[in-house]
């Protein structure tokens, strides 16, 4: 299953376990594949990890780009 | 992020994909690889969609429970229903796949045994931490973006001595099936659209070889309507530019270097084998199997269990095909006849990604 | 009963090619999970095994309620939630709103209850005091009196805790006129949905979640009135969630029935949950929300009587009947991105025991 969901880290301890939120539901969640996770970090959620960082810059970019596909006013 | 499902949006990137397909010659044939981004087209409603706008959308071998061969599911059957005080944890979509001795999910298990449905390999260790008397067993099937964590919860095992877990393993490598594929000549298609999350592990180079040897581009999609849309404006770009390559389309998440922890992590505890596909055959090296220092925790070999994978579906069932991009599956004579989502033939009408079960339940027929 | 029903008249017209009446997953011919999930595989059933046994002509369209001589509605249920207890109710206050909700949608005003309870040797007392306040305090708030009832208990490991078997006998003041139903009526739900089967799920604890969601076990006796304002069907969302029970009404029409998904009124907690667990919302059984067929002219009041109670704030007009798009009997769902696709029935059960 590849079903991955952007959720932002709200805790973790040093051994990588953490605590993830998305949506006001919290996930236990394991962060050892992302250097350096701190709280308040965005990253993606597959079966219980974090696989990967989600990059706020490149999401503006692509969110930008779309907006313009629909002729949509950027804010 | 709503934009990524905003119907303007969505509309208007397809009437740029229908400038693009026009002039490219329609229809365009693309194969997305991975399952979840069959299901993301079709609860979208977005196959018609493309289709409409000169691009036809192939499903290829990109459900790891599809394409798990019938042996290892016996061989959890098996465990389940023979060990006394045995847990057989599996993510829930296995547990439902038809073979020819049942599923797991009707297996009776023998006394004191029982088969969990975890979310996580997580879970399966915690498991095996709450009860040291019971043997538990993780039937892992997956793709690179699950195998890291499978990998992580043997090294915990090894770490924490935990006597009582061990892994069935089904690891499957999303590379190896494209080149058979390639190679087999049976699917005429322009371009692939790559699996995001497995791309976040692995990292955009794994596909260059399709583009080098095989001249067809590429693009490494997300899984919001608009991402997949994307990725397909951009292999359309490339086929009008006749410049074969890999582009990242999913740039807010997929590194071009994929995730090197995860792949250290994979390397430590793992090791390529050769492995046989269901629908596919024998392909080298496109499996993992559990390296020498780690092999006390292969249930396999724990139990003494031999998994060959033999011929497979159950008669009439096309789940090869449609797994290889062949046909698609209303073209197969059991699609919703005999075989439904409550009396499935084969695990393309099980698993929640498999495009069988994914065309009866999403499209309008 | 509470049973979905199934046209056969239409059934015999639409019917899928020969051998697809097939005996249930199971090849061992005995009894699957499959079987009490709400969706096609149990209606097969009820319509063989049912049916077949039982010759009463009140059962043929397997109501909800039946409707008996007299204006009398009569109705059973079985409860086997697992667990008893989880957030936002318990099996007691579920036994009673689900009789009480099955009354309500088929008609009749809900006015005495049987409870039965089959016990496991090993309850703790404390518990079966905790449930029984609860159906008492349920049973207050739908103004329905307990009755009569029995109990049973069976050794430990021959039933999971506690199981509760209902009847329900109401005044019927009302009758779903499913032939009334025209293009360009509206298709209104009375509020969230999800909210029962996630907060069940959550709480067997199989999954490392914490999260807000509450069961939305409740009684649906405040939407009575509003038969007298035009309502031709009602239905409550249970096992198969609003999909199944939708496709259910479409089935009988000779219309399609359109949803807009956009419009489909989810908390955010449920929406967060279903991403993450990978589960369609769609097909999430309620126990306190209804779906109702309004004729078009009246739909606006209705919405408007609905958001003014405080069960029915988050009312929502989602869809319509419809004569022009897809086919006579289909259900249909306008996606946010678009596009436009067909929901089927639930088939296999998603989550066992959550009812």
């Amino acid at each position: 299953m590849c079903l991955g969901i952007p959720a932002k880290v709200i805790s973790l301890d040093e051994n990588g376990q953490g605590e993830v939120d998305y949506l006001g539901t919290r996930v236990k969640t394991n962060l050892a594949f992302i250097e350096n996770a701190r709280p308040g970090d965005w990253v993606i959620l597959h079966a219980g990890f974090a696989i990967s960082r989600l990059d706020e810059e490149e999401a503006r970019e692509t969110l930008s780009l779309l907006r313009e596909m629909a002729d949509l006013q950027d804010p | 992020m709503k934009e990524f499902r905003d119907r303007r949006v969505i509309a208007g990137l397809l009437r740029k994909i229908s400038r693009q397909a026009r002039r490219a010659g329609p229809p365009v044939r693309l194969m997305e690889v991975c399952g979840t981004h069959t299901m993301t087209i079709h609860r979208y409603g977005l196959h018609p969609l493309l289709l409409g706008a000169g691009v036809e959308m192939m499903s290829g071998p990109g459900c790891p429970v599809c394409i798990t061969p019938d042996a290892h599911h016996r061989a959890a059957i098996g465990l389940v229903t023979r060990r006394e005080n045995l847990v057989l944890a599996a993510f829930g979509d296995i547990t439902r796949v038809p073979t020819t001795e049942g599923s797991l999910q009707t297996a009776v298990p023998a006394p004191r045994s029982r088969v969990q449905v975890v979310y996580s390999p997580q879970d399966a260790l915690e498991t095996a931490r709450r009860k040291p008397e019971s043997e538990v067993v993780f039937f892992g099937a997956g793709f690179e973006t699950t195998i890291p964590s499978i990998a992580l919860a043997v090294k915990q095992a090894a770490g924490q001595n935990l006597k009582n877990f061990s892994l069935l393993p089904a690891l499957w490598l999303i590379p190896p099936p494209l080149r058979a594929l390639l190679d087999s000549k049976e699917v005429r298609i322009q371009g692939f659209l790559y699996p995001g999350h497995v791309t976040a592990v692995i990292g955009t180079a794994a596909y260059d070889f399709v583009a080098a040897e095989y001249g067809l581009p590429g693009a490494v999609a997300g899984f919001e309507p608009a991402d997949i849309l994307l990725a397909v404006s951009s292999v359309l770009d490339r086929i009008l530019r006749g410049e074969p390559g890999v582009d990242n389309e999913y740039r807010r998440v997929v590194r071009e270097g994929g995730n090197p922890r995860a792949r250290a992590l994979m390397e430590e505890v793992l090791e390529v084998t050769d492995a046989v596909w269901r629908g596919l055959g024998f392909i080298p090296r496109s499996g993992l199997r559990l390296r020498k220092r780690f092999q006390g925790f292969d249930a396999p070999g724990r139990f003494g269990l031999k998994v060959e994978a033999a011929s497979d579906e159950l008669p009439g069932c096309r789940c090869g095909e449609v797994l290889r991009g062949v046909i698609s599956p209303p073209e197969c004579r059991l699609f919703g006849r005999t075989c439904r989502p409550e009396a499935p033939r084969g695990p393309c009408m099980v698993s929640p990604e498999g495009s069988c079960l994914v065309y009866h339940k999403y499209s309008k027929q | 009963m509470s049973a979905r029903p199934k046209s056969e008249a239409r059934s015999a017209k639409r019917t899928r090619p020969p051998g697809a009446a097939q005996a249930p997953a199971d090849p061992g011919g005995r009894i699957s999970l499959e079987l009490g999930s709400g969706g096609r595989l149990m209606r097969e059933f009820l319509r063989t095994h049912i049916l077949g046994s039982f010759r009463s002509p009140l059962l043929r369209n397997l109501p909800d309620a039946a409707h008996l001589p007299r204006e009398t509605a009569l109705t059973t249920d079985g409860y086997v939630v697992d667990p008893i207890f989880f957030p936002g109710g318990d099996i007691g206050s579920l036994c009673v709103n689900g009789t009480v909700n099955d009354l309500v949608v088929s008609g009749a005003v809900p006015e005495h209850l049987s409870v039965s309870m089959i016990l496991e040797e090993g309850l703790p007392e404390k518990d079966l005091a905790r449930v029984l306040a609860s159906i008492a305090r349920a049973a207050a708030g739908a103004g329905v009196q307990v009755a009569t009832g029995d109990t049973k208990v069976v050794r430990r490991g021959q039933a999971d805790k506690l199981f509760i078997v209902t009847s329900g006998v109401g005044r019927v003041v009302a009758r779903p006129e499913t032939r009334r139903i025209r293009p360009g009526d509206a298709v209104i739900v009375t509020g969230t949905l999800g909210e029962h089967s996630l907060a069940v799920l959550l709480a067997r604890g199989d999954f490392n979640l914490r999260s807000a969601v509450k069961s939305d076990c409740a009684p649906l006796g405040f939407l009575l009135p509003l038969w007298k304002q035009g309502v031709l069907w009602m239905r409550d969302v249970t096992r198969g969630g609003l999909a199944t029970n939708l496709c259910e009404l479409a089935e009988k029409l000779p219309y399609s029935i359109l949803v807009e998904e956009e419009r489909i009124p989810l908390s955010r907690p449920v929406r967060g949950a279903c991403e993450l667990l990978g589960i369609d919302p769609l097909y999430l059984a309620c126990e306190g929300r209804a779906v109702m067929v309004v004729p078009e002219k009246k739909a606006g009041a209705v919405l408007h009587a609905l958001v003014r109670h405080p069960q029915g704030r988050k009312a929502a007009v989602i869809g319509r009947i419809e004569r022009k798009a897809g086919r006579p009997g289909e259900l249909l769902l306008a996606t946010q991105a678009g596009g436009l696709r067909k929901l089927e029935p639930l088939t296999s059960e998603l989550l066992p025991r959550i009812c």
